[in-house]
């Protein structure tokens, strides 16, 4: 019996010098190798591709945005600025709930299944506001017009991109808030439309802040 | 190009590179477990464990090492998450709490990667990159190690003799998962992956204001986390993050680095047991279900049947625009056939029968290809169920590369495969008949099963991965989910150990007439058919109350 308890400790004792000699390796030599070639090599990528305009960082590249309205009195859920391009629901996307002398970003989605009727409910009604914004005077947006992404919320709560399609219905809407003619605010999505990588991977996308970035500039001309 | 198109030319892709890159490696990683010269980093190493690498193990030696290993893991990550709140390095993040740390020490030890906590907001930087990172490398190399000790007992005759437990272990980090993780890590900082150590980041915002995300080491942790099959994000939002993945290319890479281990591995299997026709035939019954799987779930989120998908005009909730329907289902269908868990699209948001392929890719035991390691020894016993099938056909005594299949591996084996059915069953029946437990549901109906039954399934596989509407954060979730991960992860290694004993000491049969071709397709289809219907005629009735009501329904 004691004989195999020394045993035990004996083999325990291995077990955990060897993670310990491994943690060295992988836990800390690896990962500073890593972030030593990562910082040299890509320092702007490293640090979340942070986008500066007008002098001051307005973002990251990577992480999409709200683009609303200030809150106003009484008001829970903010509206949308008309003036800029929106991006998709972000129903998923929560605020920390721990260590909470942060205020951080927490990603995530709504996990949601196809018959829940939250998300029905969200859905309808992301529908018949992106229907509503986006329809002038001579320009009416028709249902079938309205891409999937643009009334559902993405993985992360972060998507920084929308469809192409998305961008589209949203032109006329943009020119006629923003004093511009269709034809100039067409021209700034085609602009900024990335389409798959290669010709096969992924989808054709629109980052709605270089977007939005680009948008401010043209009008800032105007 | 329409979504449909590119969705398979991605997946054609992808075929490819595996295609081209399982045999190089394969074959390395034969030279690797075979060669008996010590690299001097892993000599230092070995005088650090105190431990001589040239000694060859029985069994239960080797068996006692992966455990004794193991143990010392979860110890050293649940005493790293309870005292991160007087770590340095932590960002003042508070400590984790006992029933979290427990769950979390587990599952990143058993490779599950199961995460009832946000990263994000839980984890510090010492964490992550000492502790949950660490054990994505151990792990996996426990895997892969025991996998090889299987391998070596068809290969070896009259010896009870398996290996040894350290020299492997370490060989597999230092030799294959060290050098890949660390190209990998930095192909994905070139393509937009966060690698810092700069703490919270406050960032003004377009529309003024600012908001705050952490920084850390993500791109070494990406890294390891998909080509060892692990799992676990830094971030909440896992793979969907675009820190984790920002661009359709990382998406593709990401999905090639958590399979080409395990497809590579039929390649090693087939160099060491000396007939690589042997290898091609695991490799094409894997490849074979992941295609077919891939396929279906392409069919079924592109058809988007479901109340708000029809209203949405496309299946697009909890999926990333950059990677669109195809690129999602693709990830999808390979995170739970292997081991991974990590997800680039939430599953609880994918169609009814599309979250189903996702639970049934998990129930097949992840064998296609399954994890580093897990997914070889997984197949290689359902080979062996599928010879002696054939064997009861003919009357015959079942035999596979030239070993018998007596009475005693027949026993390992059949052990082996009721272990993970057992756990998802019966912790799935005791959750749903506690009154608390449905608490946590954030569906009902259907899906709200779904949701149990995924985490039992996961969580018993060692997949990790969640229809994450569910609060796993509790008392019952933490403990019960735990427990199905220690027990799904180390009670098969004991039968599969046991086996590989019983297999070396055997003298090897010749082959005559009437020995069954196990390199040839005939073989490949039996393969396939049994691990359908065994799994099938097991999880059917659980399947029918979740993901088929819920599919068939819309």
């Amino acid at each position: 019996m004691n004989n195999s308890v020394t045993n035990t400790a004996r083999l325990l004792g291995a077990g955990l010098r060897a993670l310990l000699v491994l943690t060295l390796l992988t836990g800390v030599l690896y990962p500073l190798a890593v972030t030593g070639i990562a910082q040299a090599l890509f320092h702007n990528k490293a640090n979340g591709s942070e986008i500066t305009a007008d002098g001051r960082v307005v973002g990251s590249a990577l992480i999409g945005q709200a683009y609303n309205l200030p809150l106003k009195k009484g008001q829970e859920t903010p509206e949308p600025d008309l003036k800029w391009f929106q991006g998709r629901p972000q129903n998923g996307l929560g605020a920390n709930s721990v260590n909470t002398q942060y205020k951080l970003i927490l990603s995530g989605a709504t996990n949601r299944s196809a018959d829940n009727k939250d998300l029905i409910d969200w859905v309808t009604a992301a529908k018949a506001a992106v229907i509503k914004d986006n329809s002038t005077a001579d320009y009416k947006v028709k249902p079938s017009d309205v891409p999937a992404d643009a009334v559902t919320s993405s993985g992360s709560g972060l998507d920084p991109d929308i469809s192409p399609q998305y961008a589209r219905i949203q032109v006329h809407r943009i020119a006629e808030q923003n004093g511009l003619t269709v034809a100039q605010v067409q021209h700034l999505v085609a602009e900024h439309t990335t389409g798959r990588t290669l010709g096969f991977m992924g989808e054709p996308r629109v980052n709605v802040l270089e977007l939005n970035i680009a948008l401010k500039a043209l009008v800032a001309e105007n | 190009m329409g979504p449909v198109l590119a969705g398979v030319l991605q997946l054609l892709a992808l075929m490819a590179a595996l295609a081209l890159a399982h045999i190089p490696l394969g074959t390395y990683m034969a030279r690797v477990y075979s060669s008996d010269k010590h690299w001097r980093v892993e000599k230092w190493i070995y005088k650090g464990i105190g431990a001589d690498p040239n000694t060859e193990m029985r069994w239960p030696a080797y068996l006692r090492g992966v455990l004794a290993f193991s143990a010392a893991g979860v110890l050293f990550l649940y005493l790293l998450q309870r005292l991160q709140g007087v770590l340095p390095g932590s960002l003042g993040f508070a400590s984790i709490d006992p029933d979290q740390a427990f769950n979390t020490a587990v599952s990143f030890v058993t490779n599950t990667n199961w995460q009832s906590y946000y990263g994000e907001q839980a984890m510090g930087h010492v964490v992550q990159t000492a502790g949950l990172a660490v054990q994505n490398f151990v792990s996996a190399a426990v895997g892969i190690a025991v996998a090889v000790a299987l391998v070596r007992g068809f290969a070896r005759s009259r010896t009870g003799e398996l290996g040894n437990f350290w020299a492997d272990m370490v060989r597999g980090v230092v030799r294959i998962l060290l050098p890949g993780a660390f190209v990998a890590a930095i192909v994905l900082v070139a393509c937009g992956v966060i690698q810092n150590f700069s703490g919270i980041h406050e960032v003004g915002q377009f529309m003024g204001g600012s908001q705050q995300w952490n920084g850390g080491a993500v791109a070494s942790q990406e890294a390891i986390k998909e080509l060892g099959t692990n799992g676990g994000g830094y971030f909440n939002a896992n793979s969907a993050h675009p820190f984790e993945n920002p661009t359709p290319f990382t998406n593709l890479f990401e999905i090639f680095l958590l399979l080409v281990i395990p497809f590579a591995l039929t390649r090693t299997f087939g160099v060491m047991v000396g007939s690589v026709k042997q290898g091609y035939a695991i490799l094409a019954t894997m490849a074979t279900i992941w295609i077919g799987f891939t396929a279906l779930m392409m069919w079924t989120e592109f058809a988007h049947h479901g109340p708000a998908f029809d209203i949405a005009g496309g299946a697009m909730e909890g999926k990333e625009t950059r990677f669109g329907v195809g690129a999602s289902s693709i990830f999808a269908t390979a995170t739970t056939l292997t081991s991974t868990g990590a997800v680039d699209s939430f599953h609880s948001s994918f169609t009814g029968l599309g979250g189903g392929i996702t639970m049934l890719g998990m129930m097949l035991g992840e064998i296609a290809p399954g994890g580093t390691g897990s997914g070889l020894y997984g197949m290689l016993i359902m080979a062996i169920i599928a010879v002696f099938i054939a064997g009861l056909m003919v009357g015959r005594t079942p035999e596979y590369l030239g070993k018998k299949i007596g009475t005693r591996e027949i026993k390992l084996a059949a052990c082996y495969i009721l272990i993970t059915p057992a756990l998802v069953l019966v912790f799935t029946a005791a959750a749903m008949a506690l009154p608390t437990p449905g608490h946590s549901m954030t569906n009902s109906g259907a899906h709200g099963f779904s949701e149990i039954l995924y985490a039992y399934t996961s969580a018993s596989n060692n997949n990790g991965s969640a229809f994450a509407g569910l609060n796993a954060d509790t008392q019952w979730f933490n403990s019960t989910l735990g427990l199905c991960m220690l027990l799904g992860r180390f009670l098969p290694m004991v039968f599969v150990l046991a086996l590989a004993g019983s297999l070396a000491e055997q003298r090897p049969v010749p082959e005559t007439a009437g020995t069954l071709r196990t390199n040839k397709p005939l073989f490949v289809g039996l393969l396939v058919g049994a691990i359908l219907i065994i799994t099938g005629l097991t999880y059917f009735p659980a399947l029918a109350l979740g993901p088929l009501a819920e599919g068939l329904a819309s």
